[in-house]
C-alpha cells in the first residue's frame, strides 16, 4: 500500500443534513521547515513527488473512486462526484456514516486529508455514441453517476465522440429533501429527460411519488438502441435489472455499480471480493451480463 | 495452474546427517537470519534457530481432524513430521505490519512510510506444499496493476531449503492437489533425508547459485544409484500413505462443483458445526485477507495505520452501511471453501488450496475440508 498524497479541502457543501459535498485539490507546498531539514537530493525528491501528484490526479474515469484518509479514523472508498479532467482536484459527495465518514463531516475549508486513487473501472462512456443512455440512481447513488452526466452533456469536451440519441435520468430519492443536486437536476432537464420521484413526499413535493422503476414503465425504450448505468441500493439496482429485462433491454447494455467492504483498493485485502471479483480491482463498475449469476446468490 | 520447475537442479550429493549444522551454520555466515522447525507449545513451529541442535530431531507429529500430538520417534531423523500450525506466510505477509505513519500539526499532515525490515532468511525444512503456498501468494501479492513492494522486499530476501517428504501425515493431501510430497518447484537448496539402520544422511541439489554456493562449503559424496533409487522409494513411501488414505480424492472439477453449489444444503450441515473461529484461515498457508487498523496518540498529533490478518469468518469482514453482506456462518464457510477451491482459479489461475492439512488439524471442531467437498458432491447426486 503506498501512502496517501496530502489533498486540502477547498470547499465544502452541505447537500442535507449528514450529506456533503468536498472540492479537494493537491496540498500545493509541503510542510513549512519540512524541506530546510532535509537534503538537497530530498527536497528536490519531494518537489519531484509533488509534480507527480500533481499530474497523477487530473484524470479519471466516471465511476471510479478513490480511498480517502481522515487522519488517525482510517480510509473510506468515495466514488468522484465531480467532473473528469477539470482542474487538478476531485469532488466527492459524502453521507456520514461511520467513523472516517464522520471524520470526512468534520473537515472544513483548508483542512487537510489524504487520497489514493484513482481505483476501479468505470462507466462505459465510449459505448454511448448514437445510442439511448438510461442512467437510474438511487439515493447517493446519483453521485458515481454524475461525472457520466457532465459527460454526456458535454461530449465536445472529449474529442472526436459522437453523442448519445438520447439521455434519460431517473432519480429516486427517499425524501426531496434528501434529493441529491437538486439545482442541477433543474439545469440537466432543459438538455436531457430529468424523472424524479420520491418514497415519501412533503407538502411541497408537486412530482411523482414511488419507487423508481414506476418511473422506467412509463418510458418509451428502444431496447435495441439502449445502454443503461444503474447505481444505488441492490434492492433497486435488482427492480430496475429486472424491469429493463423485461422490456428486452440486452444484458450486455445494462451496467451497474457495486459496493462492498474495501480496505485496500488494490485486490490484496479480500474484503471486497464477490464470487470471482475483486469489487474493488474488476468493478465497481461491471456489465450485468458479466456477474448475472453472482448477482443472484445471496449473501454472497 | 502450477509455474514448472523453471531451474534444472543440480545431480544430488550426500551430506552426513552429523554435518547438518555445518550448512546452518554456512547459511548463518552468509548473512542470512536462519528460520526452521523448532519445538514450542507442545507442536512444531517455525522459529529462528542457531544450529542443528534447535531442530526437533526425533520428534514426529500424530495428526487427525481436530487433533495434534508430539510423539517421540524411534530414530533420530530432524525432518520427520508433516507440517504444524505455523507457516512461513508469518515472514513474508506478517501478521501485523505498520502501514505508514501520519502526523498532523498546526493543519499541516504528513503521511510517512515505515522502514521495512531488510534482513535476508533463510527458510530451512520447506515442503512442496508449502512451497506451492508461497508461490500461490506471490501470484496474490506480485501479479496485477499493484505489486506489494512490502511482500516484494521481504519475498525477494529468502533463500528455500526445501526437504522432500517421506512420510505423510494424515491429514496430508497434497497428492490429491499435485502439490506433492516431492518438490518440483524452484528453490535453492533441496533435500531428502534418509534414517535407515546404521545410516543417517541427505541427498541434497543446488537450484540456484546461492545454494551452489553454500553447498560448496560443505562436505559433500557423490550419490550412489542406490542411495538415489533409495530415496525416490523414500517419497513414493508418502505418495502411497496418501493414497491409500482416507483424504485422496480427485480435484479435477472442483471449481466446476462448487459453482453448481452455492445453495447445496451441505453449506448448512457444516455451519451447525462450524464455530466460525477463523483458526483455518489463520493456519492456512495462503490465505491472505487482511484488515487494517488506525490509531492516534494521546498527543493526537501523531497516527499509525497497522495491518493485521483478518479472516472471511468475522462479522466485521463483510461489513458495509445496514450490517454483514455474510450475515451468518453459512454464507462465510461457503465463502471461504468457494474462495479456496474455485473462485480463486479465476482470480489467481490456480487452486488456493495445497492440500497440507492444516485446516483440518486446527478446526476445533474437527470439519475437514475433504469430507466437505464429498458432502456436497453426495447431497448433490442424491
Amino acid at each position: 500500500m503506498t501512502t496517501p498524497d496530502i489533498y486540502r479541502v477547498d470547499q465544502r457543501t452541505e447537500e442535507y443534513p449528514g450529506t456533503f459535498t468536498l472540492a479537494i485539490s493537491p496540498r500545493e507546498n509541503s510542510a513549512p521547515g519540512n524541506e530546510a531539514t532535509g537534503t538537497v537530493a530530498q527536497a528536490a525528491a519531494a518537489r519531484a513527488t509533488g509534480a507527480q501528484q500533481n499530474e497523477s490526479c487530473q484524470s479519471f474515469q466516471p465511476g471510479q473512486f478513490n480511498m480517502l484518509y481522515v487522519f488517525g479514523a482510517g480510509e473510506v472508498p468515495i466514488s468522484m462526484s465531480g467532473a473528469a479532467g477539470s482542474g487538478n482536484g476531485y469532488i466527492h459527495t459524502i453521507r456520514s456514516l461511520g467513523a472516517v465518514t464522520q471524520g470526512l463531516e468534520r473537515l472544513r475549508q483548508g483542512d487537510p486529508l489524504g487520497v489514493r486513487g484513482p481505483f476501479g473501472s468505470g462507466w462505459p462512456l465510449a459505448e454511448t455514441a448514437g445510442r439511448q443512455v438510461l442512467i437510474i440512481a438511487g439515493g447517493l447513488g446519483l453521485a458515481p453517476l454524475r461525472p457520466a452526466i457532465y459527460h454526456l452533456l458535454n461530449p465536445g469536451a472529449n474529442s472526436g465522440e459522437t453523442m448519445a440519441s438520447r439521455v434519460s435520468l431517473f432519480y429516486g430519492a427517499r425524501t426531496p429533501a434528501e434529493m441529491l443536486y437538486r439545482r442541477e437536476l433543474e439545469d440537466w432537464s432543459r438538455d436531457i429527460e430529468v424523472h424524479t420521484t420520491v418514497d415519501s413526499a412533503d407538502q411541497a413535493w408537486a412530482g411523482h411519488v414511488g419507487v423508481v422503476t414506476s418511473l422506467l414503465s412509463t418510458t418509451a425504450i428502444d431496447p435495441e438502441q439502449t445502454i443503461a448505468f444503474i447505481c444505488g441500493p441492490e434492492i433497486m439496482m435488482r427492480f430496475s435489472i429486472q424491469e429493463l429485462i423485461r422490456r428486452g433491454v440486452p444484458t450486455t447494455a445494462i451496467y451497474i455499480s457495486m459496493e462492498r467492504n474495501m480496505k485496500c483498493a488494490t485486490g490484496h485485502c479480500g474484503h471486497c471480493q464477490w464470487g470471482p471479483n475483486f469489487i474493488c480491482r474488476d468493478g465497481p463498475v461491471f456489465r450485468y451480463g458479466d456477474i448475472a449469476s453472482w448477482f443472484s446468490i445471496r449473501e454472497l | 495452474m502450477v509455474t514448472p520447475m523453471a531451474t534444472e537442479k543440480s545431480p544430488p550429493r550426500i551430506l552426513a546427517a552429523a554435518d547438518l549444522d555445518l550448512l546452518i551454520q554456512a547459511l548463518r555466515s552468509a548473512g542470512y537470519r536462519v528460520v526452521g522447525p523448532v519445538l514450542a507449545d507442545q507442536a512444531i513451529v517455525y522459529d529462528e534457530i542457531a544450529g542443528a541442535d534447535d531442530l526437533p530431531q526425533g520428534w514426529t507429529d500424530e495428526q487427525e481432524k481436530g487433533f495434534y500430538r508430539l510423539r517421540r520417534r524411534h530414530d533420530p531423523a530432524y525432518f520427520g513430521y508433516a507440517v504444524g500450525p505455523h507457516s512461513w506466510k508469518k515472514y513474508l505477509h506478517p501478521p501485523r505490519r505498520q502501514v505508514w505513519r501520519a502526523h498532523q500539526s498546526n493543519g499541516n499532515l504528513e503521511i510517512e512510510l515505515p522502514a521495512e525490515d531488510s534482513q535476508a532468511t533463510a527458510f530451512l525444512g520447506v515442503r512442496s506444499c508449502e512451497l506451492h503456498a508461497i508461490a500461490i501468494q506471490d501470484r496474490v501479492f506480485l501479479t496485477g496493476r499493484y505489486p506489494n513492494g512490502s511482500y516484494q522486499n521481504r519475498r525477494q530476501k529468502v533463500f528455500t531449503v526445501s526437504v522432500n517428504c517421506t512420510s505423510a501425515a494424515a491429514t496430508c493431501f497434497c497428492q490429491s492437489m499435485n502439490t506433492g510430497p516431492a518438490v518440483d518447484l524452484d528453490c535453492d537448496l533441496e533435500m531428502t533425508e534418509i534414517v535407515n539402520a546404521g545410516e543417517h544422511y541427505f541427498l541434497v541439489r543446488s537450484g540456484s547459485d546461492s545454494g551452489e554456493a553454500i553447498l560448496k562449503q560443505l562436505p559433500l559424496l557423490p550419490a550412489t544409484a542406490d542411495q538415489t533409487e533409495g530415496e525416490a522409494a523414500a517419497i513414493d513411501n508418502a505418495v502411497q500413505q496418501m493414497k491409500n488414505g482416507p483424504r485422496s480424492f480427485d480435484s479435477s472439477d472442483l471449481q466446476s462443483l462448487l459453482y453448481r453449489n452455492y445453495d447445496s444444503p451441505a453449506w448448512d450441515q457444516v455451519a451447525d458445526r462450524c464455530l466460525s473461529c477463523a483458526n483455518c484461515t489463520m493456519a492456512c498457508p495462503t490465505c491472505f485477507c487482511t484488515t487494517v487498523e488506525d490509531t492516534t496518540d494521546l498527543s493526537g498529533q501523531h497516527a499509525e495505520r497497522w495491518e493485521r490478518w483478518d479472516s472471511c469468518f468475522t462479522g466485521d469482514f463483510s461489513h458495509v452501511h445496514g450490517g454483514a453482506i455474510r450475515p451468518g456462518t453459512r454464507s462465510r464457510y461457503r465463502q471461504w471453501l468457494t474462495h479456496k477451491l474455485a473462485t480463486w482459479i479465476d482470480q489467481f489461475g490456480s487452486s488456493g488450496c495445497v492440500g497440507c492439512g492444516r485446516c483440518i488439524a486446527w478446526c476445533p471442531v474437527g470439519i475437514d475440508l475433504t469430507e466437505e467437498v464429498k458432502r456436497i458432491r453426495e447431497l448433490e447426486q442424491s
